[in-house]
């Protein structure tokens, strides 16, 4: 009885994990269409995969085919990623590296097999790339700041919720608004890090709430974090009249929250259009030998609030 | 080691041995009230027992699992995953307790699926689970092509987010978790049978106990009290997502060893777990009150994990 149900266990899960990707498997369409290697850090956050979406509908625009793999945050499986798509015989790589050393010896390698390279939203620190699409992260937070200083009086207090330590976005969004904020009489009374995460985002502006600082305004670093502190702050009646709440990204969530009047604003980079320029570049490049204008192309940053929803990339769902 | 007397030095052994985890406890809060006047106040206690209500909940179950000597690496999937379930359910209109019975009964359900590899199986808790953390994960991704899910009726949001007697109902759903726990490791035949099965499970077998259905029985339990977890934090975030809850086995698994709940299983109790639970709530909410940075609260938490197993170590002697 027990070997039965056993061998039938097992045989139901060899079966299910050879058969269910199968028949979400891309199959290749033309052989002599160019082909885009895609590596992004992670396929199960939304951003990336809002980044995905772009690039396949810019892809079918332009009619070149894409094949994409889940490095799932992992450094060390981006790079053999890149790897494969080296064996495969990809026309071109486009790639948002997970961390902007730890992928140099792959795009090295890209230029060794003499297959273009572009980066999106994030860089690499070396190697030939063809071009770099981004989000410029210090200017995000400087407009981050402007937002916070132009609704303030002189002196007023405000916490900063940091991302994930490390992380390059973390240090370039607090680098700009630190900068920013310090040219004012404004001051930063709290900064803590909630690793770019909502529920931890809440525990932090719970706390933050507990330790009883005077402020007026609170920038978090993305808009998971800025969601939770959200939430942390209407719980105890703190309303974004009193307080203002600035988050990061323009993620469909803080829209609908910005609408309901429980977020005041959040910086928008626009990736959609950075990945779908980025894609334009490198086969523009590969069919036509098209040299872009400039090495390093950024789309600035702009603040979203109640006035201006409909210039949001993402729209309200 | 002549400096100290030899019976101050028996004394203080002795207390650390048996009443280690509390005596730990109590300096914490000592030393931190002192440094920061907000900490010690009714609100903030409160705060501190909602906030560790989640990572509590389900250091509980966890508690059933090491105590018969097992582990379980899939309860952070499992809240990711029940979550998103509870989530739908709730968007799909359904009534609050009919929400709550299924999405507790997936987590069962879950926990079931654990304990039949491990029993029938015969493989090491340890693998079973670290697969399970994938599947679960996974399944939480295609179920909502990685979206989160947000914005829920009133009824439901007041599990999280309600209070009865200025209480937060997440901290009575633990402390009542802990209560009912603890009536059952003490009294009931499943209790004693979680213990000798973990001090001796060749003996236990000889002596007729069932090893098989209780250890299952731990499972469900862990896999119970990770889908309450997830309730909770449903409803606190007012959101689901599907990377809900990663790396939450660290501080589950952390809660029950810092209780003094042994690895090696048959030794510990769920009052350890509570006193573990707040420890690290307590831990979180201080570090954010003192404003110390994050890359110092990395080395804390990790520190403070290290030296509980050292105790449990000098308590083994």
């Amino acid at each position: 009885m027990k070997k039965i149900v056993l061998s039938c266990l097992i045989i139901v899960l060899v079966i299910s994990s050879i058969v269910l990707p199968d028949g979400c498997r891309r199959k290749p369409k033309d052989k002599d269409r160019i082909v885009i290697g895609l590596a992004v850090p992670s396929l199960s956050h939304p951003f990336f995969i809002y980044l995905k979406k772009n690039i396949t509908d810019e892809a079918e625009k332009l009619g070149v085919d894409i094949i994409a793999a889940d490095a799932e945050d992992v450094a060390a499986r981006q790079m053999s990623i890149v790897e494969d798509f080296i064996v495969r015989g990809v026309d071109g790589v486009l790639i948002s590296p997970i961390g902007a050393d730890s992928l140099v010896p792959a795009v090295k390698s890209l230029n060794a097999a003499g297959i273009p390279v572009a980066t999106v939203d994030r860089k690499v620190n070396g190697g030939d790339v063809l071009v770099h699409v981004g989000a410029d992260n210090v200017e995000g937070g400087r407009v981050a700041a402007r937002y916070i200083i132009a609704r303030l009086g002189p002196d007023a207090g405000v916490i900063q919720i940091e991302g994930t330590p490390g992380a390059s976005p973390a240090i370039d969004r607090k680098k700009g608004f630190e900068e920013e904020i310090a040219k004012t009489g404004l001051k930063i009374v709290a900064s803590q890090t909630a690793d770019f995460n909502r529920a931890k985002g809440m525990s932090v502006m719970e706390n933050l709430i507990q330790a009883n600082r005077d402020f007026q305004a609170v920038y978090a670093a993305n808009d998971e974090m800025a969601l939770g502190a959200a939430e942390a702050l209407q719980a105890r009646g703190m309303s974004t009249a009193e307080i203002i709440l600035i988050g990061y990204d323009a993620i469909p969530d803080a829209l609908v929250y910005i609408k309901d009047g429980k977020l005041n604003a959040t910086i928008e980079q626009f990736p959609g259009k950075q990945a779908r320029q980025a894609l334009r570049i490198l086969v523009e490049y590969i069919r036509d030998s098209k040299i872009p204008p400039a090495s390093e192309i950024y789309i600035k940053p702009l603040a979203i609030d109640a006035d201006n929803l409909d210039q949001a990339e993402r729209k309200l769902e | 080691m002549d400096l100290i007397p030899k019976f101050m030095r028996n004394s203080v052994l002795l207390i650390v041995r048996s009443y280690g985890i509390f005596v730990g406890f109590a300096v914490v809060v000592i030393v931190v009230s002192i440094l920061e006047q907000s900490f010690f106040t009714l609100d903030n206690l409160l705060n501190i027992v909602r906030q560790s209500s989640i990572h509590g909940v389900m250091a509980v179950g966890m508690t059933f699992v090491i105590l018969t000597a097992g582990i379980d690496l899939s309860v952070g999937s499992v809240l990711a995953l029940t979550g998103i379930f509870c989530a739908s359910f709730e968007h799909a209109g359904w009534p609050v307790y009919l929400v709550l019975l299924t999405t507790l009964s997936i987590g069962a359900a879950i926990g079931l699926f654990n304990g039949l590899v491990i029993t029938w199986g015969r493989v090491t808790p340890f693998v079973v689970t670290l697969g399970t953390m994938s599947i679960a994960r996974g399944f939480a991704h295609i179920y909502t092509g990685a979206r989160p899910i947000s914005e829920f009726g009133k009824h439901f949001q007041y599990i999280g987010g309600g209070y009865f007697l200025r209480v937060p109902i997440p901290s009575l759903v633990f402390l009542a978790v802990v209560f009912i726990a603890a009536f059952v490791l003490r009294y009931t035949r499943l209790g004693r049978y979680t213990y000798a099965i973990g001090s001796n499970e060749r003996a236990a077998r000889l002596a007729g106990v069932n090893v098989g259905a209780f250890k299952i029985t731990a499972y469900v339990i862990c896999g119970l009290t990770a889908a309450l977890g997830a309730v909770i934090l449903t409803s606190r975030l007012n959101a689901a997502e599907t990377t809900a809850g990663a790396g939450y086995e660290l501080n589950v698994i952390a809660s029950v060893v810092i209780g003094g709940t042994s690895l090696m299983g048959g030794r510990g109790s769920v009052w350890g777990t509570l006193v573990g639970a707040l420890l690290i709530g307590t831990i979180n909410n201080a570090m954010n009150l003192l404003l110390i940075s994050s890359y110092w609260q990395l080395v804390v938490r990790g520190s403070i994990i290290v030296a509980a197993v050292l105790l449990d170590r000098l308590r083994q002697e």
